[in-house]
């Protein structure tokens, strides 16, 4: 098989860069496996309890970038308890002892402490970036660690993550020497920051590309920081608050005006609607704009605003916007690609979106791929409109607010709608569904969404034929998450084998009993079929019969976790 | 199992004196989409009441008799620990009877504490939140307690609560009176537009639903409180209502925590509004000298280590008020 030496393999082997295409390449035979494994320098860990730290280093002894993915994707929404699991410091601390010269480390919903924030900063020479996604455990005290003891950093990117603020300016901890940054983003922080340690931060860093201020640095702050970085491309916003005729104002319109390479905004955590005029300069050039936290914005301000971007790729607003706003947004940002409308308040403004603005969009933006979209009403007409005019989905993720809400207009269940829109878009890989539906649209589903991956359904259904459909029709799922619909245990038990296919499998709320989740991990001893037993009773004695309130199931390699709290039964 | 009253929080009408508190907005009763046949649940029992206001706008077409039988099963009176779940489970209880099923169960004994919907929550807080009322209310704390989450901004409906502070001030006396009022109605009126599925604050109460990040749920709520302050001339999320509650007294209260600036002022403002409780109990009802006596009492008492001020928060933790910086 080997017409060429190794040396020549592995060059070709450094083009071959994604995930997949690596892992298909140590399929091949085993001498490309070996080199594949020493070469391999990027690994992706979709479930951090699928494969134990060891078992990772051992195969890739040459890996230098890590990305882990902890708690299920319901973690988001509150459905799974405090304290499940996953917790970093196993990975740190068995990568630390080993040789491994770590140098990007990205996570995801894990929880991530002080120390394991320390022994990472003084474990790895090289280490570069650090990328936290909604996780939580660790303080100010854990970054003010990373900030002064990895001399090499260039990026600290921290988004989303519940960070407690113990106030001892870790800002401040980065060295004078530390002039390799090139993206800081700390807008999820709560505390203070040292305004004076921030300012020369950015001066000595020339590289910074990427900074995301949070809510407590001030407009005229903002405007030295922006002095000293003209390069910036990529800036989050804290506070945009002040005197219009004030001079501090006034110098940020002008220094504004000098900053041509910003390309993506973001933040106005606080905001003062006058205040926005200053930006409009710079709105031709964005590519990326990101106002999902800015609630001091209102719709008319929005609409204002976005008549000036016409370069648009990703936007991310509040659903206060409104319809008409979206059709605004339709005529005046052809490239759009992503889409997010979020409710500005829990459960919508009045005023807000519904299909309307939807189709709007679909008419204006026929590249848009990506959709995240909450809405107060959703019509089956308006989807198989939408799903007319762009069939480019990868991402099609909708939420009707009102649970169960069928079509306004025909007061029918949302199956056709949905059923388009994958009959439509052959390319989806996510979908998330919402409204009054029935197993009608699992069958479309099961038809048409070939290459779907992710599933994300609640209130829907009315069978187990609905979910049967679903594990027999989509060959590549990987991901199906499951709340609150009449889904029981013919459904789950019906095909054992494919959620070895499957990264993992969560169910809530649903119509399984705890007898039919042993017969599972039974006939399946390479998944853990996890239940949460949340009752606050003693008598834990799991009946058979007993309906499970959460199940979480996935494919393993590292067997029956040990970390697991009181309340998970590892079946 | 549906919450008997409703709070009025928006335009204080009163559905005539026989009303009984019907059921919830957010157990979505049958009502057809056209207004007609509007359905009230009856907690004590009695003859429906057919004087409710157009809930017309919010619910979905669940109005065939089968959902309506279902409904019945949801509201019917049931002594269990709140949050507890029947353990028969109809997905289309969950249009109706989501936030029922959330909610705490209606105890006749104390016909005070159970039956009123809290203020815009998400969520996880009503959950909590009625739960550990109940709790309380079992274990007969003495606490005054605070039942609503500080952090919380009233974002929804937001004109028709900012529009009558003082309606909200006063809760009806008579126990068996209660404004049946649905939040919807009087958004739907005063937003105009008909938005249907509005639904707000007394609305499905349903862990994780809709699916936003908890860490974007959290940063609305600070951010629109702030923000609010900022913008002249709109009432924007104009009152912060919170529900207080002191334990022993036979009604509740709301304050608009934005009416005040300062904890001290607050506690001092909850003084007055629960001194007639304590007066009551001091049985000074009467002459205003011994009035004054009483006043310097109660504060004695609500100093002293008789009552104190918590709040539960966001996580539905009890928390004594004080802590956080007022802002």
């Amino acid at each position: 098989m080997n017409y060429f030496p190794d040396e020549v393999i592995e060059h070709i082997f450094d083009y071959v860069v994604s995930h997949r295409d690596r892992n298909a390449l140590s399929l091949v035979c085993k001498s490309w496996y070996r080199i594949e494994r020493f070469t391999r320098q990027r690994v992706f860990i979709g479930n951090c309890y699928s494969i134990t730290p060891e078992r990772l280093i051992q195969r890739f002894p040459g890996l230098k970038s890590l990305t882990l993915k902890g708690k299920p994707h319901f973690a988001d929404f509150s459905l799974v308890p405090y304290d499940w699991g996953g917790f970093l410091c196993p990975w740190i601390e068995a990568l630390a002892k080993s040789r491994v010269g770590l140098e990007e480390l990205r996570l995801k919903r894990m929880v991530v402490s002080d120390e394991s924030l320390e022994l990472l900063s003084r474990s790895f020479t090289h280490f570069k970036s650090l990328v936290l996604v909604s996780c939580e455990g660790f303080t100010t005290d854990g970054l003010a660690a990373i900030a002064a003891n990895c001399r090499f950093l260039r990026e600290l990117d921290l988004q989303e993550n519940e960070v407690e603020d113990h106030k001892g300016q870790w800002l401040s901890c980065f060295p004078d020497s530390c002039t390799s940054l090139v993206s800081l983003n700390f807008a999820c922080l709560k505390g203070e920051v040292s305004l004076g340690a921030l300012e020369r931060l950015v001066a000595r860093s020339p590289n910074l590309k990427s900074l995301k201020l949070n809510r407590s640095v001030p407009l005229d702050a903002l405007q030295r920081i922006m002095m000293r970085a003209p390069q910036l491309a990529d800036l989050g916003i804290g506070s945009f608050v002040h005197d219009p005729d004030s001079e501090a104002y006034i110098r940020l319109k002008n220094t504004i005006l000098k900053c041509k390479s910003i390309t993506s905004l973001s933040g106005f955590l606080e905001v003062a609607p006058h205040c926005l005029a200053a930006i409009y300069p710079i709105c031709p050039n964005l590519t990326s704009l990101n106002l999902s936290y800015a609630a001091g914005i209102q719709g008319s301000e929005l609409i204002k605003l976005i008549r000036h971007c016409g370069k648009l790729q990703r936007l991310w607003i509040m659903d206060c916007i409104g319809d008409k706003g979206l059709g605004v947004v339709a005529m005046t940002c052809k490239d759009l690609q992503e889409l997010r409308v979020f409710p500005s308040a829990p459960y919508g403004n009045p005023a807000a979106v519904t299909e309307k603005g939807l189709v709007a969009i679909s008419m204006g933006c026929p590249k848009l791929h990506s959709l995240l979209y909450f809405c107060h009403q959703m019509t089956n007409a308006a989807l198989i409109t939408v799903a007319k005019n762009c069939p480019n989905f990868i991402r099609f993720r909708l939420c009707i607010l009102e649970a169960l809400k069928p079509d306004p207009d025909t007061l029918e269940p949302l199956d056709e709608g949905f059923g388009a829109i994958v009959q439509s878009c052959r390319r989806l890989r996510r979908l998330s569904l919402s409204g009054q539906l029935t197993d009608q649209v699992f069958l479309y589903i099961g038809m048409y969404a070939e290459q779907l991956e992710m599933l994300s359904i609640a209130f829907a259904g009315e069978s187990d034929k609905g979910m049967l459909y679903v594990l027999n029709g989509c060959k590549k799922l990987r991901k199906l998450e499951i709340r609150d619909c009449p889904f029981g245990n013919m459904a789950l038990l019906t095909d054992v084998g494919k959620y070895e296919t499957m990264r993992s499998l969560w169910m809530s709320s649903c119509e399984v009993t705890v007898g039919a989740c042993k017969l599972l991990a039974k006939k399946m001893p390479r998944l853990n079929v996890e239940i949460f037993n949340e009752n606050e009773q003693e008598d834990c004695s799991l009946e058979d019969g007993q309906r499970v309130e959460k199940m979480y199931l996935y494919r393993t390699l590292a067997g029956k976790r040990k970390d697991a709290p009181e309340y998970v039964w590892t079946l | 199992m549906s919450p008997a009253a409703v709070v009025a929080e928006e335009d204080g009408r009163s559905k005539g004196s026989s009303t009984v508190a019907s059921g919830s907005s957010q157990s979505l009763d049958c009502f057809s989409q056209n207004g007609a046949g509007l359905k009230e649940r009856n907690y004590l029992g009695l003859s429906d009441c057919s004087s409710v206001d157009s809930c017309a706008s919010t619910v979905p077409s669940l109005c065939d008799e089968k959902k309506e039988n279902m409904n019945l099963k949801a509201t019917e009176l049931r002594l269990g620990l709140p949050g507890s779940q029947s353990p028969v489970r109809d997905p289309d209880l969950y249009t109706l009877s989501s936030a029922a099923l959330d909610e705490k169960p209606l105890f006749p004994l104390l016909p005070t504490k159970d039956g009123i919907c809290s203020l815009q929550k998400t969520g996880t807080t009503v959950v909590s939140g009625n739960k550990r009322g109940f709790a309380d209310t079992i274990d007969g704390f003495s606490q005054a307690k605070f039942t609503g989450s500080t952090g919380m901004s009233t974002m929804l409906s937001p004109r028709p609560s900012g529009a009558q502070p003082s309606a909200m001030k006063e809760m009806p006396n008579k126990l068996q009176e209660r404004p049946c009022q649905t939040n919807n109605g009087t958004s739907h009126n005063h937003a105009g537009a008909s938005v249907s599925g509005s639904a707000p604050a007394s609305k499905a109460q349903v862990v994780g639903w809709p699916p936003i990040r908890s860490f974007r749920k959290n940063s609305m709520a600070t951010t629109s409180n702030k923000n609010n302050d900022e913008v002249d001339g709109k009432p924007g999320v104009g009152a912060l209502f919170v529900k207080v509650s002191m334990d022993g007294a036979p009604y509740l209260r709301k304050v608009d925590l934005r009416s005040y600036t300062t904890y001290q002022e607050l506690s001092s403002a909850l003084e007055k509004m629960f001194s007639c409780f304590t007066l009551g109990q001091c049985g000074s009802h009467g002459a205003p000298g011994r009035e004054m006596l009483s006043e310097s009492k109660l504060r004695d008492l609500l100093h002293g280590s008789e009552y104190v001020l918590t709040y539960e928060d966001k996580d539905g933790d009890w928390m004594l008020v004080g802590d956080v910086p007022w802002e």
